[in-house]
């Protein structure tokens, strides 16, 4: 299943960053690297094995945009599934992003009006701490505003933290197509297993991309940072030529378990009652897995959990 | 390999800095002569050499791009990290232009109870001039206190080729070897370490410079032994958690990436930990554990051994199968290191009854120590012998080992 998503805003916004850091592995300092994006970069991204993500990352300069809306329109612009506009929080030019933003919806509603669209305001990092809630917010009004007939979804973001991976976590979640069946197994699962809760990534961005709360956490940004704590470790274990199977990792108040899961996601399982033996954990994990495998091939009709042990 | 090459280790998100470690013990001492037996550092070196760089780093948790933004120093800036009791020790950030002959300046103070001077080269500048300065730094601290341990920090390497720092290192050393011998002072050895605060080797330097400040080294390593030999374990490092310095290893050589790998774990557990384990006295308590496996048939292995130091062993996935012995073994281990610390917080207290004596005489209250601890720590090590570390399946059965 191939789904087109279209990368856009101007030139210097952090599109391709985000792209890298993202899909790429990429961590943050060394997006400092990349070079300004000529004219249109396909790239594809396979996601939970059969969703391929066809990302259409667009340079921003002006030449190139205006290049996209008249001789590429129909190119660009056709069966768009998704729509990403990035905008540079502190761009100076906000009349001329609005513009461009607009022109761009315009394009959408033409040629794929069914098309999801996403603003990111990206480089929250550079605005104060107390500032940004504000900022965000009347960011948002403007975009919501602007937008009609169509609906955005607003995000603030950084490369420097969780925001990033917690935008394109949502974002992803929209185009996942069984997702509600998977969320609805998973909520069984965790309450077989009597754990706090259970987070499922995908393997190759770590995205969450569903999750199950039985005990309510003071910390809403948690899981972008178990993502985060993840793949850099992760990468460690890359610089020996090794990848990671499984981990535990406990004190007096909690158990956690991280273990691959199925040939694309990982699961983890979080559990405040320390008695349990991490065995019986482990082995219902183990248990479940052929279930989820299941749900994953997204072609299985939904069955019933009956093989774990608690 | 620039420091951009190292995607890893230096990663400092959004997580607290204060790694919810709970409050610092600073009443360790309270009831002897406070700080004056420690065993002091010495940070010294050219100005813009990275000395604060360097403490903040290894210390503070401060991420190496941050250090960018670093006021230079203008005073003594004296650190006290007492967050384990393994490693109480102060460093002493000197600024690299104060004049060290100014009378103002106490050298007899600075130097007298100071366990080890680091002296920090920037790599990447001219370093003679620093060369000159250390020769006579060397010197004088020298002949205040002649059981001081000189480390040489060539430091910032991150910027040069590796053919390019083995190059420097070998100028460094001959120069700074020979400047010594010329003055008649070929009796001091230098140790020299290739730093750099973008990569682990910083780390490690540290390492090596407060193992040797540690008195009852030798035992710990000797514990060690005794555990990986008897549970199958590869390799394993007896950690300070807040600093990632390892205290002690077993006597097997360490592997750099090894170490990194452990280093990235203690940051993954304790991170982990804050998020879903945290209360009031901190993420790391006497139940903190983790493993690890990796596709390579190989295990990491995480236990707390006290408030500030976890076990972490690297062994092979058919060594780890039965975590039952290796449980019983590190209980062992445990206990042994605890009736360690006994025996050095007793000596400890002896030793304070004179706090003139003790910058006058370090190297023998070290010497003191040392004996004490032994003594102590034969009858200690003898009793978890009587334990006896569980090995395979029988006890003791290091004959049957062969058969399975």
């Amino acid at each position: 299943m191939k789904k087109k998503v279209l990368l856009m805003g101007k030139s210097g916004s952090g599109k391709t960053s985000m792209r890298s850091i993202i899909f790429a592995n990429y961590i943050a300092r060394d997006t400092r690297r990349l070079g300004a994006t000529i004219d249109v970069e396909h790239s594809h991204v396979r996601f939970l094995g059969n969703l391929v993500l066809n990302l259409w990352d667009c340079g921003g300069q002006e030449a190139f945009m205006e290049n996209y809306f008249a001789s590429q329109r129909d190119n660009i612009f056709r069966n768009v599934e998704v729509l990403i506009y990035v905008f540079d929080v502190e761009s100076r030019e906000l009349e001329k992003d609005m513009h461009y933003y607009q022109s761009c919806l315009e394009a959408i509603l033409q040629n794929s009006p069914e098309a999801k669209v996403f603003c990111l305001i990206h480089k929250m990092d550079l605005v104060q701490d107390d500032q940004r809630e504000i900022i965000f917010h009347e960011r948002q009004e403007d975009l919501k505003r602007l937008s009609k007939p169509l609906d955005c979804t607003c995000f603030a973001t950084s490369i420097w933290d969780e925001t990033l991976y917690k935008a394109w976590s949502s974002i992803v979640y929209q185009l996942i197509p069984n997702v509600q069946q998977l969320e609805e197994n998973l909520s069984k699962f965790a309450e077989i297993l009597d754990a706090d809760e259970v987070l499922l990534f995908e393997k190759a961005t770590f995205l969450v991309i569903s999750y199950c709360e039985r005990v309510q956490h003071r910390d809403v940004h948690r899981f972008e940072k178990i993502s985060n704590i993840i793949k850099q470790f992760k990468l460690s274990c890359s610089k020996i030529g090794a990848s990671f199977e499984s981990m535990e990792v406990r004190n007096s108040a909690f158990a956690a378990f991280i273990e691959m899961f199925t040939p694309n996601m990982v699961v983890m399982v979080v559990m405040s009652d320390t008695s349990i033996p991490s065995a019986a954990t482990q082995l219902n994990i183990k248990n479940a897995r052929k279930h989820f495998e299941k749900l994953e091939s997204l072609v299985t009709p939904h069955r019933g959990m009956g093989s774990n042990t608690r | 390999m620039s420091f951009e090459d190292d995607p890893t280790g230096t990663y400092v998100g959004s997580f607290p800095k204060g790694f919810g470690y709970g409050p610092e013990e600073t009443e360790i001492e309270g009831a002897t002569n406070p700080g004056e037996e420690k065993p002091r550092i010495l940070l010294m070196g050219l100005r813009r050499s990275g000395k604060s760089s360097i403490q903040k780093v290894v210390f503070h948790k401060v991420s190496p791009n941050e250090t960018l933004f670093l006021e230079s120093t203008n005073k003594i800036v004296k650190d006290d990290i007492s967050n384990s009791s393994f490693v109480q020790f102060q460093i002493w950030d000197i600024p690299g232009q104060i004049d060290f002959f100014d009378a103002a300046f106490d050298s007899e103070d600075i130097f007298g109870g100071c366990g080890a001077l680091i002296f920090v080269i920037d790599a990447q500048d001219d370093y003679m001039e620093a060369l000159s300065r250390l020769q006579m730094v060397v010197t004088r601290a020298h002949k205040i206190n002649e059981n001081i341990k000189f480390e040489v920090f060539i430091h910032k390497v991150d910027g040069l080729s590796d053919d390019n720092k083995i190059e420097t290192q070998r100028d460094i050393l001959q120069r700074a070897t020979d400047e010594l011998a010329d003055a008649g002072m070929d009796n001091i050895r230098l140790s020299f370490h290739l730093t750099s605060i973008y990569d682990h080797s910083i780390f490690e330097a540290f390492s090596k410079v407060v193992q040797k400040l540690i008195p009852q080294l030798a035992i710990l390593e000797n514990l060690l032994d005794i555990v990986i030999s008897n549970s199958k374990i590869e390799k394993a490092f007896l950690f300070d958690v807040v600093s990632k310095i390892y205290i002690a290893t077993d006597s097997s050589p360490v592997d750099m990436q090894c170490y990194e790998l452990c280093c990235d774990m203690i940051d993954v557990v304790i991170d982990m930990s804050c998020i879903y384990g945290a209360r009031d006295d901190g993420a790391f308590d006497n139940e903190s554990a983790a493993f690890i496996k990796l596709n390579s048939s190989t295990v990491l292995f995480l236990r707390e051994v006290n408030r500030h130091l976890a076990l972490l062993c690297i062994l092979r996935e058919d060594g780890c199968e039965n975590r039952g012995i290796i449980e019983y073994n590190f209980k062992c281990f445990r206990s042994a290191i605890q009736e360690v610390f006994v025996a050095r917080n007793k000596q400890a207290n002896k030793s304070t009854g004179h706090p003139q004596m003790d910058h006058l005489v370090n190297g023998q209250i070290d010497g003191t120590l040392d004996s004490g601890i032994s003594s102590q720590s034969n009858g200690m090590l003898g009793a978890a012998g009587g334990h006896s570390f569980l090995n395979g399946s029988v006890r003791r059965a290091d004959d049957d080992d062969d058969d399975d």
